[in-house]
């Protein structure tokens, strides 16, 4: 069967396993069966095609559910473009979200009925749309017009400059990128998934597509439980949840307040983090919890759909060394370009020069919503080739080879500043203060007021120790102005370390 | 030691009423980065080490809650 469309996965696993839990809260908590979640979206999809609403943008304002799930599976349905949104979200975002992409409608459910009612715009409650009738004619002439490259749902990323940027993303790339994923990870009907994310990100794409595609059960885990190490590792264990695929940060926050050594989460057997540096000594504490278990680094831009590259752990690292982010996905094409626009290659025994990361295939998302500008800024032709037309994501991040020919993350290029004719990469100064003893995170900035460079870091390691530690292993010139001890650094609601937050002090 | 223990809430969350809060957790006022940075104060303020298997939602919903945990971590 030839598949265009992410729902084809559903129906087909709906067929085949239609009383397996596909997602759920955990014990106690909502659950959908394969069946139920195929029948929920159907009925929302008629729904939203009643309304009118095929071909337009539906923001989906809902508590983070198994509902929230067939939502957007239902507008899929539709063959409208779902917007997630979340109720945390300052209201202001929520509004600056809508405007920019244009949505004609709301679905929420009856809780954050009051919220999405402040909005300029037609609403409609989950709740009335689970109960509507199934329009088969409606729902297949929707499918029969549809193709691949159409548009099936906006994120939105926090954008530098502070206005969110929307990120479309089609069939064809999450359907390239689910099949890759599931078999760079070895995941299958057995994993069950505890899944972390925020649902108006990337980053669930991960557990949702591959529960479509494979048959497996994902977990959605509720917040406050990251919060708590030792009831979270019970949630794991009592739910039976092997496979964990999690922001570094929510791993680290595990080892820093010493669970590991108290409870291990044993079922777990594929442990896999990304989108933010895990520092050696977490990665190791956790390593040593779970020796059989296989662990994976992922890294990948929102723009070529959700993670582009992994790693997986199958050989010591060094002390110091910088964890890789390994190779490109399986039909994913990556490119390092040095400044001259020409391909750096591993070289073979040593390090190879740093460039930046190029991304090329059917992973890329179709660009920015409403913002030609910032496209063809970033989605650009190939700079290897002028023979045919052909658009490539430029990442923006710095990667080099290492000895192995494995990729390791640099840095931001965006985060390279010029010092007295020097360049300076705040990520290396990150990296080096991490490999002082005792040092257990780190976030370089150059501060909005001053414009000095400053190193905030987390851990037991005094500022003399760190400053000590980074005038043995940088150049003088690299030197930030001072390190400055936190408790904790600030992170964003993705669980990235928050920059910007840490400039303005 | 309730002083004090409101004096580091305080520094992290200046308008919350933290003598009357008593669902600091339920009600999503301190997040895991909050938990973080609180256990990490409370350890140095009071020279304790709050071990893991004390960092449960009802030992956190408020400042009762810390000062008996910190009470009982004290006399072990």
């Amino acid at each position: 069967m030839r598949i265009k469309n992410v729902l084809q996965y559903l129906e087909a696993t709906a067929a085949r396993l239609p009383d397996k839990i596909a997602f759920s809260d955990g014990a106690g908590g909502a659950s959908l069966t394969f069946a139920a979640l195929l029948d929920t979206a159907k009925r929302i999809g008629s729904g939203l095609c009643r309304a009118g609403l095929t071909g337009k943008r539906v923001a989906i304002l809902m508590d983070r559910h198994p509902a929230a799930i067939a939502a957007m599976l239902g507008a899929t349905y539709a063959g409208a473009v779902y917007v997630p949104l979340d109720p945390t979200m300052p209201r202001e975002r929520m509004e600056q979200i809508l405007s920019a992409c244009r949505a004609s409608g709301v679905v929420c459910d009856e809780k954050n009925r009051a919220t999405a009612a402040a909005f300029d715009l037609p609403i409609m409650t989950f709740e009335s749309l689970a109960g509507q009738e199934i329009d088969h004619a409606s729902l297949g002439a929707m499918r029969d017009r549809m193709i691949d490259t159409d548009p099936m749902y906006i994120i939105f990323t926090s954008g530098s400059t502070g206005t969110p940027k929307g990120v479309v993303g089609c069939h064809r790339a999450v359907i390239d990128y689910g099949e890759a994923l599931t078999s760079a990870l070895s995941l299958g009907e057995h994993s069950v998934f505890g899944c972390q994310s925020p649902l108006y990100f990337d980053a669930p794409l991960k557990e949702i597509l591959t529960t479509l595609m494979c048959g497996a059960t994902t977990y959605l885990i509720p917040r406050t439980l990251f919060s708590f190490p030792i009831p979270l590792i019970d949630y794991l264990t009592q739910n039976g949840i092997n496979t964990i695929c999690w922001v570094s940060s929510a791993l680290a926050h595990i080892s820093t307040l010493g669970a590991l050594t108290v409870k291990v989460p044993h079922t777990l057997t594929t442990v896999v983090f990304g989108s933010e540096e895990l520092p050696l000594v977490h990665y190791r504490a956790w390593r040593d919890a779970l020796p059989e278990a296989t662990f994976y680094q992922l890294c990948g831009p929102t723009e070529a759909t959700g993670m582009s590259c992994v790693w997986r752990a199958d050989r010591t690292l060094c002390e110091g060394e910088r964890i890789p982010i390994g190779a490109p996905l399986d039909n994913t094409g990556l490119m390092l370009i040095d400044e001259q626009g020409r391909e750096i290659l591993p070289a073979a025994g040593k390090a190879s020069e740093t460039g930046e990361m190029y991304l090329r295939g059917s992973c890329l998302t179709l660009g920015y919503d409403h913002a030609a500008e910032q496209t063809s800024a970033a989605f650009v032709q190939n700079p290897l080739q002028s023979a045919y037309p052909e658009t490539v994501y430029r990442t923006g991040d710095l990667a080099c080879y290492n000895a192995h020919g494995e990729l390791v993350f640099v840095g931001r290029r965006d985060r390279q500043i010029k010092r007295m004719g020097h360049r300076i990469e705040l990520g290396e100064i990150e990296q080096s203060a991490l490999r002082c003893h005792s040092v257990t995170g780190a976030a370089c900035v150059v501060l909005e007021k001053t414009g000095e460079i400053v190193l905030f870091y987390t851990g037991g390691a005094s500022e003399g120790e760190v400053m000590t530690s980074l005038k043995a292993s940088l150049p003088r010139y690299y030197l930030p102005a001072r390190a400055i001890h936190k408790d904790a650094l600030p992170m964003t609601p993705n669980g990235k370390i928050d920059r910007n937050a840490l400039a303005k002090e | 030691m309730e002083q004090k223990i409101i004096e580091i809430l305080k520094k992290m969350h200046p308008t919350v009423d933290f003598e009357c809060e008593e669902h600091l957790i339920d009600d999503g006022i301190l997040d895991s980065l909050d938990i973080v940075t609180l256990v990490t104060e409370l350890n140095a303020a009071f020279n304790v080490a709050i071990p893991a298997i004390e960092i449960l939602p009802s030992n956190f919903n408020s400042v009762q809650a810390l000062v008996e945990m910190l009470e009982r971590l004290d006399d072990v």
